[in-house]
């Protein structure tokens, strides 16, 4: 799908601020998860700037879309997302990780205006988003349900669990991504634990499977039109993705899963994303 | 004794009485409907009904999700799966977020019998009771388990109903009224005080008879609410009787033993002897000679008393 030219310029704008606040965020924090955040960067802009139908001022209005984010670590890109969205104020960004915060270490649903499940421990957010879909069609309600897991979480078996009820049930209004970086804490997906072929492990569970590059809007967003018309199965978009996408010493760099970029990396991150 | 009823019986029924009158009720199975009673819900309301089949961890987490999005989700499996299999899923998706999800597992402690130790949960209790935010309550037969599960539903927030496999005598009458987090006082007494939980309330009572006949008057305390514990209660009972003796079909550790020594050990120590299953799996057998080799009769928690007494 074409997008229209000011659509993706205001995504490329809105993904590039995001990445900006990942940046300042971690480094204010001294710790944290950049790698992850960054890969999922511009399908979380896509959701929360072209898709999700969300109420900043009502977060928790019934017939909203609702996001949940599995990969819990990932959350700067929630939190930046939330924030540019208007469901808290940007300048809350640097208290990540204090203590006092609405922003946890990773996703606390209950201390966060905007975020739909606690998540934190792998595995456990597709089956939540089940359960969102689930109340969904019992009720007879529009709302979709969108859920980003990661490639490194699908080694739980929780997610295979989830996976087989969602097609039990037909769960159309559905979509998740998975973010193939190919990159997980102790090394390549892959050398840690073999989990391809994922697009034929997603369609034997009964998922409508789609491949995308994960940084092109253009397919993001085709991705989810497709999905929004597939009827009787979930939809798994399979996201080609760069972890640390977007600064150049963090791309594809096993390290960056899990620290925070000291002074002079962080200079560097943000004149590279300026 | 008179009627016998299953409190998991009782919670098969209340739950579909329950469906009837509140549209937000769901339920959730892990393929075992038919022995958790849930097919009485399943049956009249197979919209509301999931059966997510030998899967309990997803169970769970879809019970949290259902939760979020408003419903109040009873989940149920056995004990020692709902617990132990999920417990990740009950402590970061439910617990942790304080979802509105309702953890009925049936088949708890010894009385599981033959099917062995895989299957008798020992530890449940110690589990659920250690969870911020979880309301833990073992009702003591089909009366009270009825109470309970409406209890349950209107309490906001994630509560764990411990529930049983065998008959159990009918011990409450139709006035009978339960509260969470309230203990209720069987029997009078004021030299010991006998402090049981589930099925092991019925042992209580036979063995306060017991006591009587040597002329030792025992007060029996139902301490149906494992949390938030009764402390009025407790305390009632320590300053007036001097001593206690805990009784319930769960390990000695974590469950409701340790649960009184350790509120009692810090507002008012007296002696609180432990009468449960000590430090060790179960194994397979009828229920009664299991709870008869484990310690766990009428005449265990009279011997006990008569050495909590000894040592005022």
């Amino acid at each position: 799908m074409l997008v229209r030219a000011e659509t993706e310029a205001r995504l490329q704008e809105k993904a590039k601020n995001i990445r900006r606040h990942i940046i300042t965020m971690l480094a204010q924090a001294g710790s944290g998860h950049p790698g992850g955040s960054l890969s999922i960067a511009d399908i979380v802009t896509a959701l929360y700037f072209a898709v999700l139908k969300v109420d900043p001022a009502n977060p928790q209005w019934e017939e909203r879309d609702r996001f949940v984010l599995s990969k819990g670590h990932a959350c700067p890109v929630l939190y930046g997302a939330l924030a540019e969205a208007g469901f808290f104020p940007l300048e809350e960004l640097k208290t990540l990780r204090k203590i006092n915060s609405r922003l946890q270490g990773h996703p606390d649903m209950r201390k966060t205006p905007g975020v739909e499940m606690s998540t934190g421990s792998l595995g456990q957010g597709l089956a939540a988003a089940n359960g969102m879909a689930l109340a969904g069609k019992l009720d007879q309600r529009d709302y979709r349900v969108y859920v980003v897991l990661g490639d490194g979480e699908v080694n739980e078996g929780m997610v295979w669990e989830a996976a087989m009820a969602a097609a039990h049930y037909g769960l159309d209004n559905l979509t998740a991504f998975l973010d193939y970086n190919g990159l997980q804490i102790d090394g390549p997906v892959g050398e840690v634990m073999a989990t391809a072929p994922l697009e034929e492990k997603w369609a034997a569970f009964g998922w409508h499977v789609l491949t995308i590059d994960g940084h092109d809007f253009g397919e993001i967003l085709a991705a989810v039109e497709e999905a929004k018309k597939t009827k009787g199965q979930p939809t798994m978009i399979i996201a080609k993705t760069v972890k640390g996408r977007g600064v150049s010493f963090m791309e594809n760099e096993v390290g960056w899963h899990g620290k925070a970029p000291d002074e002079k990396q962080t200079a560097q991150a943000l004149a590279e994303l300026a | 004794m008179g009627e016998k009823i299953a409190t998991r019986d009782a919670y098969g029924e209340a739950l579909a009485q329950l469906g009837r009158s509140n549209p937000d009720i769901v339920v959730l199975d892990a393929d075992l409907s038919g022995s958790t009673k849930t097919a009485v819900f399943a049956r009249e309301f197979p919209q509301r009904f999931f059966n997510m089949g030998i899967a309990e961890a997803n169970m769970m987490g879809t019970a949290a999700g259902l939760a979020a999005a408003g419903k109040i989700p009873f989940a149920s499996t056995f004990a020692v799966f709902a617990t132990g299999r999920a417990f990740d899923q009950v402590r970061n998706s439910i617990c942790y977020p304080q979802l509105n999800v309702k953890i009925a597992a049936t088949h708890a402690g010894l009385t599981v019998g033959e099917d062995g130790a895989s299957h008798q949960s020992v530890e449940d209790i110690a589990l659920m009771r250690a969870l911020p935010n979880m309301t833990v309550l073992v009702p003591a037969d089909g009366v009270e388990a009825r109470l309970a599960v409406r209890a349950a539903a209107e309490h906001v927030g994630p509560v764990y109903l411990r529930l049983g496999r065998p008959k159990v005598p009918v011990i409450f009458g139709d006035d009978y009224s339960f509260e969470i987090g309230r203990a209720v006082r069987l029997r009078e007494g004021s030299d010991v005080t006998l402090a049981a939980c589930g099925y092991m309330v019925g042992p209580a009572l036979a063995a306060a008879k017991l006591l009587a006949g040597e002329g030792i008057e025992a007060r029996v305390l139902n301490m149906s609410t494992l949390k938030p514990l009764d402390g009025d209660a407790l305390l009632a009972a320590a300053r007036e009787t001097g001593a206690l003796v805990t009784a319930e079909e769960h390990s000695i550790i974590g469950g409701l033993g340790s649960a009184v020594a350790e509120f009692l050990g810090q507002e008012y120590p007296v002696p609180v002897l432990r009468v449960g299953i000590g430090d060790t799996f179960g194994e397979s057998g009828p229920p009664e000679e299991l709870l008869e080799k484990y310690g766990l009769t009428a005449g265990d928690i009279l011997a006990a008393a008569k050495k909590a007494m000894g040592m005022k």
